[in-house]
């Protein structure tokens, strides 16, 4: 078991060095967008004498270098600075968001991961048969829509007049659990509908890639049913591929549902990032960068971690 | 000409009627309207408001606003020192008085007494000038700078504000209903933009920026006959589609903007009412007139006798809104030149002045992108089609949204602008027409057209004012290096539980961003 702890400190070490890379290109690629913080913000209205009063009042006017270790000072400190815009600290912008955020990933993906895997079995299991192409088909077509599509078609199934859930998901005040689910529901079906082909295609190629294997011929043989195949001997030793995709698209869930979120007015991440990008609010576009880049490397990282112990002949390695 | 073929397009085949009304500056409304006006006001209830703007990065400094979202947030929970009325007049609100020196350099506005602010406490002279004070002097960060510019001096004398002026200015009352000039609560000469506290008919309860606002009625407000609601909720939909859905679904009761493409859509819901406003907004095309080939009026002329304005305001605008004369006063506003004759389509004429100007033919790049009105670039396609039969090869260079005030507009030579317009002619031809000023984004200068704004500015008399304004509005349209072909409508839906007023202001969406403090719930 050991080395699996120093691969997770390694990962963890070599983590800490790709959000500090990320951090040094979110900066540079900042800067290189036209316009800075001083002109975007007061668009139209912008004149020399204002853009410079800003540019001084915020330090703007500071050489780059120095702009980005101030902020890289007080970023290894936790203190990720407040927000150029509204002078709001940073952590206290993201907050609420990022549990927001979390929110509705993990509520996708609590309907989204079952799903899949399940059908994705059941299609392995059927494969060929008319109900894999109507699986695969439906599932293909649904990841081919864009995003928005999708959801103004949940929109007029299940809101609009008299519908059964509401078309807005703003959470106002401090909602229960209940309501947050019901409030949340519609985008998290339209981002469930979103990733599940991914999944369940995948859960079906790795499984049916081992029914070949002649340790799965020697279960028919014994006369083993087709699901306690799959299920008991194919599907652990499918699992490393599976749970590498599943964690590709836990990381979309968290960091590429900006388009959701407009349609149904969620307030979470993806957003603040498109808001904060259009001013060039430096700290904060830092800050959402950098959870979105540790939400890959750790799930990356959990996803090796769980390969690795899912296959005896990694644990046990001479 | 312009004013009778909006009247008599009125009602159109989707029962609306659009448009300004010629006098008064106000507009007139849905098919319920008349209906619905004789309701009295009734208080109570929450209005609930869909807002197409609304960003995270917004902030509670007066000299940041400058979104529907903030604005709206603004008139619903401030108070100004004058108020632009719904008919386009200008009446006190917490200036309760003012008079002006023979030559409009001094003026003297007499504070309400007694208005109290959300927290306690009252509104003092010197909260007015802390307010003011924050936009102005050198280190001023306030996109409202250049419109305090002109004010030299501020003192208090008691409940009087007295203001001097570096020129005379007639109209200076008006600025005064601007946007940016809330009056906050001071200490030390200085407002704390971070406050919650305001004076105006809602307190803030619930604030989230790109989200939402919740605000509850401030009982002290010293309106009585305004602020019906018990609460009031704007939520921030960027989405078009999103937020006409949550109008229908009732899960808002108003929303700011409909989406012009499926408008008629909208109109076919029932129990929802479209609500058409014509104020001073409009889309406009600047020309660098310093630049070839705009430097030459007959290029410029060629370029406005070129466009086809009865069509773009078909397409582009679904019929919501007017043709503009290539000036930026509206009917509503005062002094709106009613003898002037409209510029229409024709090649022949575009072509004659291009011949005048020595060429046979023309090919200009213009630099569009929707940031600047939705439709930019479309109208930049439909105006290339109509430009090639008088011989002008219009290339439509199509520009990102993101940066483009920085990076195009008054960069570039020939590119798209939007103005919600101003309530006065010189306010408007101040801000975007006179020789110097930041946002004279044609760089335009012409010597009789500076000498009549400085000359009509602090003028008194208003026949000699009117007389002179028409010519400024002639002058901007015959030799003016913008092209505007079309006022845009502020185009509005609600449901049927709210009533409003029978006239409803047109200087700005939302009946001039008061809607909070002027509707009710039937």
């Amino acid at each position: 078991m050991s080395h699996i702890w120093s691969m997770i400190a390694q990962r963890l070490a070599l983590g800490l060095l790709t959000l500090f890379i990320v951090s040094v290109l979110i900066f540079l690629a900042t800067e290189l967008l036209p316009g800075d913080f001083a002109e975007e913000i007061l668009g139209q209205s912008a004149t020399p004498e204002t853009v410079a009063a800003i540019r001084r009042e915020l330090g703007l006017d500071q050489p780059m270098v120095t702009r980005y270790f101030q902020w890289l000072g007080g970023a290894v400190q936790g203190d990720f600075g407040n927000s150029l815009a509204n002078r709001r600290p940073v952590a206290e912008l993201i907050g609420t968001r990022l549990g927001n955020t979390l929110f509705l990933a993990l509520y996708a993906a609590a309907i989204a991961v079952p799903l899949s895997l399940a059908l994705g079995i059941l299609v392995a299991l059927f494969r060929n048969s008319a109900f894999d192409r109507i699986a695969n088909a439906s599932a293909l077509t649904a990841i081919s829509f864009p995003e928005f599509f999708v959801a103004y078609i949940l929109i007029l199934w299940f809101a609009g007049a008299g519908g059964y859930f509401p078309s807005l998901s703003t959470l106002r005040g401090d909602p229960d659990l209940l309501e947050k689910l019901y409030r949340a529901f519609l985008p998290a079906l339209t981002l469930t509908l979103v990733v599940t082909a991914h999944m369940m295609r995948m859960t079906r190629a790795a499984i049916i890639n081992l029914l070949a294997s002649p340790y799965i011929e020697m279960a028919r043989l014994k006369g083993m049913n087709p699901m306690r195949v799959i299920v008991k001997h194919a599907l652990p030793n499918a699992l490393a591929p599976i749970i590498n995709v599943i964690a590709i698209n836990l990381a979309y869930l968290i960091t590429g549902v900006v388009v959701v979120e407009v349609v149904f007015v969620y307030p979470g991440l993806g957003q603040l990032m498109v808001d904060s990008v259009a001013s060039r609010d430096m700290p904060v576009v830092q800050a959402v960068a950098l959870i979105f880049a540790a939400a890959y490397v750790l799930l990356n990282l959990l996803a090796d971690v769980l390969s690795t112990l899912s296959n005896p002949r990694l644990i046990h390695r001479r | 000409m312009r004013n009778s073929s909006l009247i008599s397009g009125g009602v159109n085949r989707r029962g609306v009627l659009k448009g300004a009304s010629a006098l008064g500056g106000a507009a007139l409304l849905g098919p319920m309207g008349a209906k619905m006006a004789r309701a009295q006001p009734m208080r109570g209830g929450t209005l609930r408001m869909g807002i197409s703007h609304g960003s995270t990065t917004d902030s509670l400094d007066p000299g940041t606003w400058e979104n529907d979202f903030t604005n709206l947030l603004a008139y619903t929970r401030n108070n100004y020192l004058t108020e632009v009325a719904a008919d386009g007049t200008l009446v006190p609100e917490l200036a309760e008085s003012w008079e002006a020196s023979a030559d409009a350099v001094t003026w003297t506005f007499t504070i309400r007494s007694g208005v109290q602010y959300h927290q306690g406490g009252t509104v003092t002279a010197e909260d007015v000038i802390a307010s003011i004070n924050h936009h102005r002097g050198e280190d001023s960060t306030s996109a409202a700078k250049p419109i305090v510019d002109p004010i030299v001096d501020m003192r208090a004398d008691g409940m009087n504000v007295i203001v001097t002026l570096s020129e005379g200015n007639a109209d200076f009352p008006f600025v005064l209903s601007d946007y940016h000039l809330a009056i906050l609560p001071s200490v030390d000469g200085a407002i704390d933009i971070t406050s919650w506290d305001a004076c105006g008919p809602y307190m803030l309860e619930e604030l989230e920026w790109g989200v939402g606002a919740r605000l509850t009625r401030h009982d002290g407000y010293w309106k009585t006959d305004r602020a019906h609601f018990d609460a009031v909720e704007l939520i921030a939909i960027l989405d078009a589609a999103a937020r006409q859905n949550a109008l229908i679904s009732g899960e808002v009761d108003f929303i700011d903007s409909v989406d012009l493409n499926t408008v008629h859509l909208l109109q076919r819901a029932p129990g929802m009412n479209v609500l058409a406003v014509t104020g001073t907004q409009h889309y406009g095309l600047p020309m660098d007139s310093r630049a070839a080939p705009f430097s030459d009026n007959h290029v410029r002329l060629a370029l406005k006798y070129a466009i086809d304005r009865e069509q773009i305001v078909e397409t582009i605008l679904n019929g919501y809104g007017s043709v503009g004369n290539d000036h930026p006063i509206g009917p509503s506003n005062r002094y709106y030149n009613t003898e002037l004759e409209q510029k229409a389509y024709d090649p022949d004429r575009a072509r004659f002045h291009l011949q005048q100007a020595g060429l046979d033919s023309l090919d200009v790049d213009i630099h569009l992108a929707e940031a600047a009105f939705a439709g930019a670039v479309d109208t930049g396609v439909l105006f290339a089609e109509s430009a090639a039969s008088a011989g002008i090869n219009l290339n439509v260079v199509r520009e990102p949204n993101d940066g483009y005030w920085s990076n195009v507009w008054m960069q570039l030579p020939f590119v798209a602008t939007y103005w919600s317009g101003r309530p006065t002619e010189d306010w408007m031809f101040s801000t975007a027409y006179a020789d110097g000023a930041p946002w004279n984004e044609s760089y335009w200068s012409n010597e009789r057209f500076n000498e009549l704004l400085v000359a009509a500015r602090p003028e008194l008399n208003e026949d000699l004012r009117r007389e002179m304004y028409f010519e400024m509005q002639q002058l901007v349209s015959d030799q003016g290096s913008t092209i505007i072909p079309m006022f845009a409508s502020f185009v509005m839906a609600h449901s049927d539980a709210l009533a409003r007023p029978d006239v409803i202001g047109a200087n700005w969406r939302d009946d001039g961003l008061r809607i909070a403090e002027r509707w009710w719930f039937a």
